[in-house]
């Protein structure tokens, strides 16, 4: 939908605020350009609406070259929000929020139904604030009314600059919630920029982190906090920062992916020399596609009967988890059924890995915050 | 009580001198503010050009009244004309500096939030601009016709008539009377003018913005 292409921006010849950038947004998705002050974010997104030209490269939204379009008429179909929420003072809310769709000469009586709708959707009902100065409101119902106007002309693209970063937290938080509520119901493609690595991590579909005019990375906000593409995106995004928030951690993130079969008929001996082999120490009892039980060492362990069978022996209380279940869950289930091994499916019920004691011990070793920290 | 009496039997030429001074003073503050608002206008955008514009306008104002008169006459000749282009540019600085002060005490961030909607330099102006800066634009207006009344005063000294006339007879006639009646509707003029256009500024300032010039 929005298409960012080798474009740079300098105001001298020296130094790029925006630097050889290639950005794409699909239809619909909510991304996040965060970074420190400076890194080029703000830029990035007023080329979007030509509030800044581009020096170099192209923007393309449906796969038209933006430059060709007057610049006017353009950001009337995008929507804008800004961090002083700039409502115009002499104006009541309700002509506020019709300001655009009466530029581009709509109906003043579809306009006005619209309002209402908007009033309603940001729960300031019209009967009392319809009216109103923008003075007269609190900088959470302000920045609302912001987002209503923005909103007001039904533009497919919104653009964020920081709109809540002026607010108290409290308030912040909770219209970051009522944003994600709205965009649940509106499907429309938002472009956040934000300072503030939380409100990217919780808003975002897809998070660009960015540093001197470049995207250093580019991901889903999981990918960013278990693969961080390097030390700066790491620290930005803070070491710890998965440990904090265990909901991101999913069931295939704490499982061990190396998973070896066995035939239900085959003997303890076999068993033993496959665990070796795999450096294992479970082994997934399997006929055909299906999955009848595990064998753990510790059950082959003392018995040297050759005779005894896998099935015989094998644990066949086995959970089945999908792979996006989330670890707060996963140890619930683990605690509730008392079951030692837990399978994990993909979509398609296909096995892709099994989650033990050694497995979770091995995930949070890995991401519980180095010691010298505390 | 004699200035009543005297008021009271000099009842029509009063009025006609009253008329002559609303018609100098008027007039002049119509062409600053043709002129003026939007020089003022013209210039917010660029600073250099507005400090030469404000320092030619702060110069005007420091010549003396009676030198500017006197100037305009080999141009104009006597009467109201010359008085009227020498009243105008007195006019003139608060009317372009109250302007300027006006446009640029608009919030940025409410025209980069129009902008960002979408409106053109034209409706920036006029929507948003112009509501927003009014009442200072007003307030320039009121302060340039208040002075503009009292300097009208002095044009009397060109033959463009006015209270300045009574005044100017009662001085040369030793009339204190004539001199105290004179002043007393220069000054009520002043008075009820800026009042009427306290009145005006009101309804032209939207209710959203907390006014601080009183009426």
């Amino acid at each position: 939908m929005i298409h960012l292409e080798q474009v740079v921006k300098s105001y001298d010849q020296q130094v790029n605020i925006v630097d050889n950038l290639d950005l794409r947004i699909h239809k619909g998705e909510f991304v996040v350009l965060v970074g420190e002050s400076g890194c080029g974010k703000t830029t990035t997104m007023k080329m979007i609406n030509r509030l800044i030209e581009p020096t170099r490269g192209k923007v393309l939204i449906n796969g038209e070259d933006i430059s060709r379009v007057d610049g006017n008429e353009l950001r009337r179909n995008i929507g804008y929000v800004i961090q002083n929420v700039g409502l115009l003072p002499h104006l009541s809310i309700e002509k506020n929020i019709a300001t655009v769709p009466l530029l581009c000469g709509k109906d003043e009586v579809e306009v006005n139904k619209k309002v209402a709708e908007l009033l309603e959707m940001i729960e300031l009902p019209a009967e009392e604030y319809a009216q109103r100065y923008p003075r007269e409101l609190s900088g959470g119902q302000q920045q609302r009314v912001g987002v209503a106007r923005a909103l007001a002309n039904d533009p497919d693209i919104i653009l964020m600059d920081e709109p809540f970063s002026a607010l108290d937290p409290l308030t912040r938080e909770q219209l970051q919630d009522e944003l994600l509520k709205l965009q649940d119901e509106l499907h429309k493609t938002i472009v956040f920029v934000t300072h503030d690595i939380d409100e990217a991590l919780k808003l975002g579909d897809r998070i660009a982190v960015m540093q001197g005019g470049k995207i250093l990375q580019y991901a889903e906000p999981e990918e960013l906090l278990k693969n961080p593409l390097n030390e700066f995106v790491e620290n930005f995004v803070g070491k710890d920062r998965l440990w904090k928030t265990p909901d991101m951690l999913k069931a295939e993130d704490i499982m061990s992916r190396r998973v070896v079969k066995i035939a239900p008929n085959r003997s303890v001996v076999y068993a033993i020399e496959l665990m070796k082999e795999h450096g294992v120490r479970e082994l997934l009892v399997v006929e055909g596609s299906r999955l009848l039980g595990v064998v753990g060492s510790n059950r082959i362990k003392g018995t040297g009967d050759t005779r005894i069978k896998m099935r015989d022996i094998m644990k066949v209380d086995i959970v089945k988890v999908p792979r996006d279940m989330c670890l707060v869950e996963v140890l619930n289930i683990r605690k509730e059924r008392k079951v030692a091994y837990i399978s994990v499916l993909d979509e398609q019920e296909k096995i892709v890995g099994i989650i033990t004691d050694t497995s979770i011990l091995n995930v949070l070793t890995d991401i519980v915050p180095e010691m010298e920290e505390y | 009580m004699s200035v009543i009496n005297y008021i009271l039997e000099h009842y029509a030429e009063m009025l006609q001198r009253v008329m002559e001074h609303v018609f100098l003073a008027g007039v002049s503050v119509l062409i600053a503010c043709v002129i003026g608002i939007p020089v003022g206008f013209m210039v917010t955008n660029n600073k250099r050009l507005s400090a030469i514009v404000i320092n030619i306008a702060n110069i005007i104002q420091t010549i003396p009244s009676l030198a500017l008169f006197a100037f305009a006459i080999p141009v104009f000749g006597v009467g109201a004309k010359p008085a009227i282009f020498a009243l105008s540019l007195y006019a003139l600085l608060p009317i372009i500096k109250n302007t300027l002060i006006g446009i640029n005490n608009v919030d940025p961030a409410i025209i980069e939030a129009a902008r960002g909607m979408g409106m053109s330099t034209g409706q920036i102006m006029f929507k948003v601009e112009v509501p927003l800066a009014i009442s200072v634009i007003m307030g320039g207006v009121r302060i340039a016709t208040v002075t503009s009344i009292g300097i009208a005063t002095i044009a009397v000294l060109i033959g463009a008539g006015g209270l300045g006339q009574v005044i100017y007879q009662g001085i040369s006639m030793m009339d204190y009377d004539m001199i105290f009646a004179g002043a007393f509707f220069s000054a009520l003029l002043a008075l009820i003018v800026d009042y009427l256009l306290g009145i005006v500024e009101k309804h032209l300032t939207s209710e959203g913005i907390v006014n601080n010039t009183k009426v």
